[in-house]
């Protein structure tokens, strides 16, 4: 079994110290036992001689000097294989609905469960020959999984080459039994399952190149595609005060999202608001696979009130099972809400370890940890030549709202792309919130930089004109300038606003935004027929409507077709007498 | 576990060092003193070095007192019986009967499986418009009132706490000034709410660690009921009192703060004790509803912004008024389509209104022209601002939906509002009234 004893000689929150006779591993998994026999998870954070400091993932409650500990060999892992999809798991992977039939409404200390359903037959089908020379990551048959051909690899951790002596036919397995057999030059034999496990902490992308990302990831949020886009296999954040709707744009996102598989990783956050994703995506079916929106959904969970050091590993937990689902040369998408709640998590540790704290008691390792984490997004070429990629994006949830603190700095260097809520948006009920004149990506979206330039242009323009206004009124103000600001206006209020809880306008596909968005840019450039300035906002307000009853088209049909030709024979009007103003 | 450990090695702030063997972290302690009894927590384990902080504080303490270990963490006795009761922040009756005898059930214990949440769906009435149509409370739903001091806070809680449909009502005081206390003791008297209510509380004058229990003991009574099928309302006030409590003991610790003082883990200290709102799938559930007091009425201050950073919204108390903007109930959409048709529509229509108002009224500080639609704003606006806004009103739902028809038929054209034709077309007053 590999296990070495020690024994507690501190309990502090939840760090404690032990004492170990010669052997300890850093990062290594260790179990400290309650005097009433409950082993608790724990995790060693650092060594110095005999006294190894350990993490505990859960509440440290009862713990006394001279309890044993008990040290495994292996590293904080996550099992990979048929039947994460669907499944919701706590941050080390517990699976929730099987710790509830077992433990009732509570969280019970010490309970741990499988995480892939261990009874459950799959269909398997061997895709590799008997005999032939393979190495960690490629592939030895498939197995349906929902909508997904699951890879069966040969395991990641696996150095060098070998080779396949044994592989099952096709039939009925669990993930428990065997179904093959690996050997070595040496003559080491290694069984093979449906199941393999990788530590959590270590990156996993086995492949032959890291790949620029460049296809754009489609979310259907308007401002996003189009003015802050994203790509598969790139990362972004959002940060934004409380209330600002970071939470609510994630999960539309999740929804909606043109991607293979997305794995939620709900860090710290409210319980709440995992429970309705729990209760609503099987409800949800996904358009593009006619299957429940659970099925490609992933949902780690480890809320506010579930231990702090859970917290910490949850985020690895959730980007190890993104990178796995990789490795089959699908797109992945992590969500993570909020990063902020696992840095507070590296603090409450780092504080406990009395290491020097760097700003705000944030650790001085932050800033690296932060990066590590991003970096293991990615486009992926594989060993076979296909392509993979993980996409990133992360909310942060700053103190007092302000960007100007370490996890938002942090995080900034090291995206790329920015979209930043404000809190006078959300106020005004702007939603998503994402401030326009502050968010920024590096990525190539799904319309040329040459068409979204205008509309940044306005909208910069828009706002300078409002400021000015604020000081010399209506009345200061020319008519020209008026409609300006006006067209603004309507671009940030028909376009980049869109009610989440609407069914239509809550989600826009790749066309439907090309094609609004070409008709807006004929819009913005069209002179408007108005005299003055209650004409101009009479206009303004005419025209809203009508891309407003656009919006709430469903694409393709002959409503949305109508609306488009009442957009398009206002802006007629328009041209037929001579412009009254530039 | 009769054992006593009389060499005290170190008293500093609220914490106390004793040497002992076999105790568990978390368990609790009695320090006896020549003042008398006080209860102590382990906070601390380090070879035979055990730390506790104390609750009645350490004055007085000398290094030969002695320290009795209870082998537990903390825990409360719990029955009906203990309706009607008022209890301190240590959990000993504050009300002059006898402790309760009963079986006792943990303080502080794990927290509820995600999986087994029901999703919110009920309204909980107050009568107060601002909350009942604007930012509707829904049970199960942990939300504080932000509130400068000086404002009427305690007042609109107790209010809140005697017209919600609750089964069982526990009110966790923290910090309470006196008076506030002896108000709130007689408000749940004197309405005979007094069989249903339980008092947790912990005054101003009182040492400030024992504050620190205070939410955990009434969480863990609203806890009991809530398994035993009650639709429990938790009242706290004030946790910011709580927060700077915790804040006291993390620096005498000499733990590293992260912003102003506070400790890095105030976020999961917060939210560990408001997660424990909750609606069950086979029992009953728990509403929080929490006073959040904002030193220098800075809501970026560490515990108002950490606050709303787990609760489903806040309440903005300011100038003795709900305010509509800021104020925000983020699981209203979860019931207000269910109550009557035109709920929404009155809900978005009057705040987009009364923000034109405001805008309005800046103008005209500025000095710029006023229009005839300014004119009309500013007319909806006081009417708005005295019938709907003003803490006085106690109206139904249904009531104050109709009063905000009338108000908008003696200010606008029915198109001006923005309302939906169908709405208008069924809700429009005939006789215009204001
Ligand atoms: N896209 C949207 N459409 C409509 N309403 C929205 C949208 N985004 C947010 N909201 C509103 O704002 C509220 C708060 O949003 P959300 O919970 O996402 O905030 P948050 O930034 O995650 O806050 P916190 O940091 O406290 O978790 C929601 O309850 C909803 O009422
Ligand atoms: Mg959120």
């Amino acid at each position: 079994m590999n296990v070495e004893d020690g024994k507690l000689i501190t309990v502090f929150g939840n760090l404690v110290t032990a004492w170990v006779s010669h052997f300890a591993m850093l990062n290594s998994v260790a179990y400290c036992e309650r005097p009433d026999g409950v082993k608790l998870l724990s995790e060693v954070v650092r060594i110095r001689g005999n006294e190894v400091d350990l993490q505990v993932f859960e509440d440290t409650r009862g713990l006394r000097v001279g309890c044993r500990v008990h040290f495994t060999r292996e590293m904080l892992s996550v099992s990979l294989g048929p039947g994460l999809l669907g499944q919701v798991f706590d941050g080390l992977q517990n699976p929730l609905p099987q710790l509830a039939k077992q433990a009732g409404n509570f969280l019970t200390c010490g309970t741990y469960i499988e995480a892939l359903p261990s009874k459950r037959k799959w269909h398997f089908s061997p895709t590799a020959a008997v005999g032939a020379k393979l190495s960690a990551g490629e592939t030895v048959g498939i197995v349906d999984e929902g909508i997904f051909k699951h890879h069966i690899m040969i395991p990641f951790q696996m150095m060098g080459e070998w080779t396949l002596s044994q592989l099952a036919k096709e039939g009925e397995f669990t993930t428990q039994d065997e179904i093959g057999m690996l050997e070595n030059r040496a003559g080491v034999r290694h069984p093979l399952s449906l199941q393999q496990k990788w530590p959590v902490k270590v990156p996993l992308a086995i492949g032959k190149e890291r790949l620029l990302p460049f296809e754009p990831l489609v979310t259907r949020v308007r401002i996003l595609d189009t003015l802050f886009p994203i790509v598969k296999g790139g990362t972004y954040c959002i940060p934004g005060p409380f209330g600002a709707g970071k939470t609510v744009l994630q999960q539309i996102t999740s929804r909606h999202a043109e991607i293979d598989v997305v794995v939620v990783a709900a860090c710290g956050e409210r319980a709440g608001e995992v429970v309705e994703l729990l209760r609503e995506f099987p409800e949800l079916t996904d358009p593009r696979t006619g299957s429940s929106l659970m099925e490609r959904t992933v949902i780690i969970c480890n809320t506010s009130s579930m231990p702090v050091a859970a917290r910490e590993a949850s985020v690895y937990t959730a980007v190890t099972i993104a990178e796995y689902y990789r490795q089959m040369a699908l797109n992945v998408l992590l969500l993570a809400d909020s990063t902020s709640r696992w840095a507070q998590a590296l603090r409450e540790l780092s504080g406990r370890l009395e290491e020097i704290p760097g700003e705000e008691a944030f650790p001085a390792y932050l800033e690296s940890r932060i990066a590590n984490f991003y970096e293991r997004a990615g486009c992926l070429k594989l060993k076979d030549g296909r392509v993979g990629s993980v996409t990133i994006g992360g909310t942060v949830s700053p103190a007092g709202g302000s960007f100007e603190e370490p996890v938002t700095q942090g995080t900034l260097k090291v995206v790329g792309a920015f979209h930043g809520l404000s809190r006078a948006r959300s106020d005004a009920r702007k939603f998503p919130a994402i401030d326009p004149l502050l968010s920024w990506s590096t990525y190539q979206g799904i319309i040329e930089n040459s068409k979204t330039a205008t509309a940044m242009a306005l909208l910069k323009k828009g706002d300078e004109i409002r400021q000015m206004m604020a000081v010399v009124g209506e009345e200061g103000t020319s008519t020209a300038d008026f409609v300006t600001m006006l067209k603004a206006d309507l671009f940030d209020s028909v376009y980049l606003q869109q009610n989440a809880f609407e069914v239509v306008d809550s989600s826009s596909q790749r066309e439907r935004q090309q094609t609004v968005f070409d008709v807006l840019l004929t819009f913005i450039r069209t002179p408007l027929r108005v005299d003055d300035k209650a004409q101009a906002r009479q206009a303004i307000f005419e025209a809203m409507d009508l891309f407003r009853h656009w919006n709430h088209q469903p694409f393709g049909s002959d409503e949305f077709a109508a609306a488009m030709r009442d957009v398009d024979a206002f802006i007629e009007r328009q041209h037929s007498v001579e412009a009254m103003d530039a | 576990m009769r054992k006593f450990f009389d060499h005290i090695s170190r008293v500093s702030g609220a914490v106390i060092t004793v040497h002992a063997t076999g105790v568990g972290f978390d368990d609790l302690a009695v320090l006896e003193t020549k003042r008398g009894a006080s209860l102590a927590q382990v906070i601390r384990l380090e070879g035979d070095e055990v730390t506790l902080q104390v609750f009645s504080g350490t004055q007085g303490v000398s290094t030969v007192d002695r320290v009795r270990f209870l082998g537990h963490p903390m825990e409360v006795p719990f029955s009906d019986n203990l309706l009607g009761r008022i209890l301190d922040g240590a959990g000993r009756p504050r009300d002059g009967r006898v402790a309760l005898q009963d079986a006792p059930i943990p303080v502080g214990g794990p927290s509820v499986n995600p999986w087994v949440r029901r999703l919110p769906d009920k309204m909980v009435r107050t009568g107060i418009p601002m909350i009942d149509v604007f930012n509707t409370l829904v049970e199960s739903q942990k939300i504080p009132i932000f509130a400068p001091a000086g404002e009427p806070y305690n007042a609109l809680l107790g209010r809140i706490g005697l017209q919600a449909e609750a089964d069982v009502i526990i009110l966790g005081g923290i910090g309470l000034r006196h008076d506030d206390y002896l108000m709130f003791r007689n408000l749940f008297a004197s309405r005979g709410v007094k069989s249903r209510t339980v008092m947790v509380v912990h005054t101003a004058s009182e040492p400030t660690v024992e504050a620190l229990l205070v939410p955990d003991l009434s969480l863990a009574i609203a806890e009991a009921y809530a398994r035993k099928n009650k639709r429990v309302l938790v009242l706290l006030t004030d946790m910011t009192a709580f927060s700077d409590a915790l804040k006291e003991v993390a620096i005498t610790m000499e733990q590293i703060p992260s912003n102003r003082g506070y400790p890095g883990d105030l976020y999961s200290q917060l939210a560990k004790r408001y997660e424990k709102a909750v609606d069950l799938e086979d029992a009953g559930s728990i509403t929080v509803l929490a006073v959040t007091t904002m030193p220098g009425d800075d809501v970026t201050h560490p515990v108002p912004d950490n606050t709303g950073y787990i609760t489903e919204g806040q309440f903005y108390l300011r100038g003795g008024r709900i305010e509509p903007f800021g104020s925000l109930s983020r699981l209203k959409q979860r019931v207000n389509g269910a109550t009557r048709d035109d709920h929404r529509a009155i809900m978005d229509g009057c705040i987009q209104l009364y923000s034109g108002y405001l805008e309005t009224m800046e103008k005209r500080s500025m000095g710029f022209e006023m229009s005839a639609w300014d004119g009309k704003l500013l007319k909806y606006g006081k009417l708005f601002e005295s019938r709907i806004m003003d803490l006085k009103v106690d109206i139904s739902l249904e009531k104050a939906l109709d009063l905000c028809w009338e108000i908008l038929a003696g200010c606008f054209e029915p198109r001006e509002t923005g309302i939906k034709r169908e709405l208008i077309a069924a809700h429009w007053p005939k006789v215009r009234g204001a």
